[in-house]
């Protein structure tokens, strides 16, 4: 998988996220603190919601419909009705610019 | 009036979560959908969002701290008139104000830190007689289709209204029965067909579970109420839910009663009502009940500053409960002749638009 350019780095605010469209797919890009991001698929496994309006508290990220919620770093779900765990991609940063290794066709 | 006509009058729609309204409800596009949010900043939306820890476990003192010493007085002057008053704070307590516990720590906003939110979340549902696992997915599914026929398994303002059941359970004459046979049901290890509906297989077990233990800690109290021959330990414990959830009726059936059924903005099935600072302790604020809908995320002690914020774009709140039962009641009793009636409130001028946008789920 590539490694895309998706944003840079203050972009996302500390304790944060950003939603990213890339090849009609949708991810969510956290950044939890200085240089420690991370990214997942963007909708919630429950109703598809996205995620990109939740809340990050910590390393988890809130959904914003049912209040789900999941690790960001592992992608498990640890609160219901979120049961299903997030697909999770790996992510970093370089010269201010945050990175991600994601599926592209 | 015909009474009998008030307790058998056929719903006009069927309200189940499995019955033709169900499909109708995909059909539409009113299943999963898109709903209007006014819009509200990220920065904003982000510090009014922000959890702590301490209004909630400040107002759960002080909710302990009324139960203990009302439930003290109670008992110590068992025998006597004296105890009422002592009972009619700690029912109130009891069970109205643990409905908007069981409510926000159930969405897991009331504290910051997990498992305090999960604990009161258990004790609420226990006080309440509801399973905490079937009522998380039965209110997550409110949130998704809130008021859809067919998909929302908590209307309580079905049409044509039945005044008789509402007005008996305003000492829960039918919703303690209901409560506790739903319980024994799941404690049988049954989910029945609306249940499972809304629960997935890897929760059921623990749903069972959950009935179970509240089966089993109502009939311990039974049983001491029995071998003592006397009505205390029930009066403490299981009785309060039928005397003392009037109050949670008065300010909680307005939230969306007499207003429109499938729609997919809660400016338009959802009722803010301004009240006092003791109904919104007991209540936890959810008198801003539009805006909790639009952002459930929000914790309750931010629902005042967050109503603020979005009110330009909302129907003008019921400055009283006394102003919304005057508009409710009328149209409750027109919904008995004609159970199409609803209330349409008035969006202000310039308020937003909803777009009709494709669900995301599929039948
Ligand atoms: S859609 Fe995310 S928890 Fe329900």
């Amino acid at each position: 998988m590539p490694w895309i350019d998706a944003c840079a780095l203050v972009d996302i605010e500390e304790e944060d996220l950003v939603r990213l469209d890339h090849d009609g797919r949708t991810y969510a890009i956290y950044r939890i603190w200085d240089e420690e991001v991370y990214c997942t698929d963007g909708l919630c496994t429950h109703e598809k919601v996205h995620l990109a309006d939740g809340l990050v508290i910590d390393h988890t990220i809130e959904c914003p419909k049912h209040n789900g919620q999941f690790d960001v770093r592992s992608g498990t779900a640890i609160r219901s009705p979120a049961c299903e765990a997030l697909s999770t991609y790996p992510a970093r940063v370089v010269d201010g610019r945050v990175l991600v290794e994601i599926p592209s066709t | 009036m015909d009474v009998m006509r008030l307790i058998t009058f056929p719903m006009e729609r069927d309200y189940s979560l499995t019955g033709p309204e169900r499909q109708s409800a995909f059909d539409k596009g009113l299943a999963g959908a898109e709903w209007y949010r006014t819009p509200v900043n990220r920065k904003v939306l982000k510090s009014l969002m922000k959890r702590t820890d301490w209004p909630a476990t400040r107002d759960i003192a002080i909710w302990v701290a009324v139960l203990v010493g009302s439930g003290a007085g109670g008992i110590l002057l068992w025998g006597s008139w004296w105890a009422l008053p002592f009972f009619f704070v700690y029912g109130v307590f009891y069970a109205s104000a643990a409905d908007s516990r069981w409510h926000e720590c159930g969405h897991g906003t009331a504290f910051k830190t997990r498992w305090k939110n999960d604990a009161v979340y258990e004790l609420a549902s226990f006080l309440m007689m509801r399973n905490s696992v079937v009522w998380r997915w039965s209110h997550a599914r409110h949130h998704t289709d809130t008021i859809i026929v067919g998909r929302d398994p908590e209307i309580s303002g079905m049409r044509p209204p039945q005044l008789i059941v509402l007005c008996l359970n305003v000492f829960g004459i039918v919703a303690v029965p209901q409560g506790l046979v739903a319980l024994a049901r799941n404690a049988a290890g049954i989910l029945p067909p609306d249940e499972a509906d809304l629960i997935p297989e890897t929760e059921r077990r623990k749903a069972i579970r959950v009935g179970r233990i509240h089966i089993a800690l109502y009939v311990l109290v039974a049983l001491v109420s029995m071998w003592s021959w006397s009505l205390l330990p029930l009066m403490i414990i299981g009785l309060p839910r039928a005397y003392g959830i009037w109050l949670l009726l008065v300010m909680g059936l307005p939230q969306h009663l007499g207003l429109a059924e499938d729609v997919l903005d809660y400016r338009i099935n959802s009722r803010t009502v301004l009240m006092n600072p003791i109904q919104r302790f007991i209540y936890w604020n959810m008198n801003y009940h539009i805006e909790h809908h639009m952002y459930p995320m929000v914790p309750y002690h931010a629902l005042p500053k967050l109503h603020e914020v979005v009110k330009h774009d909302l129907p003008a709140p019921n400055p009283s409960l006394w102003d919304a039962w005057s508009e409710i009641i009328p149209c409750v009793l027109r919904q008995l002749r004609d159970p199409r009636h609803f209330i349409r409130p008035q969006l202000p001028e310039g308020a937003g638009e909803w777009e009709p946008v494709q669900s995301n789920l599929t039948a």
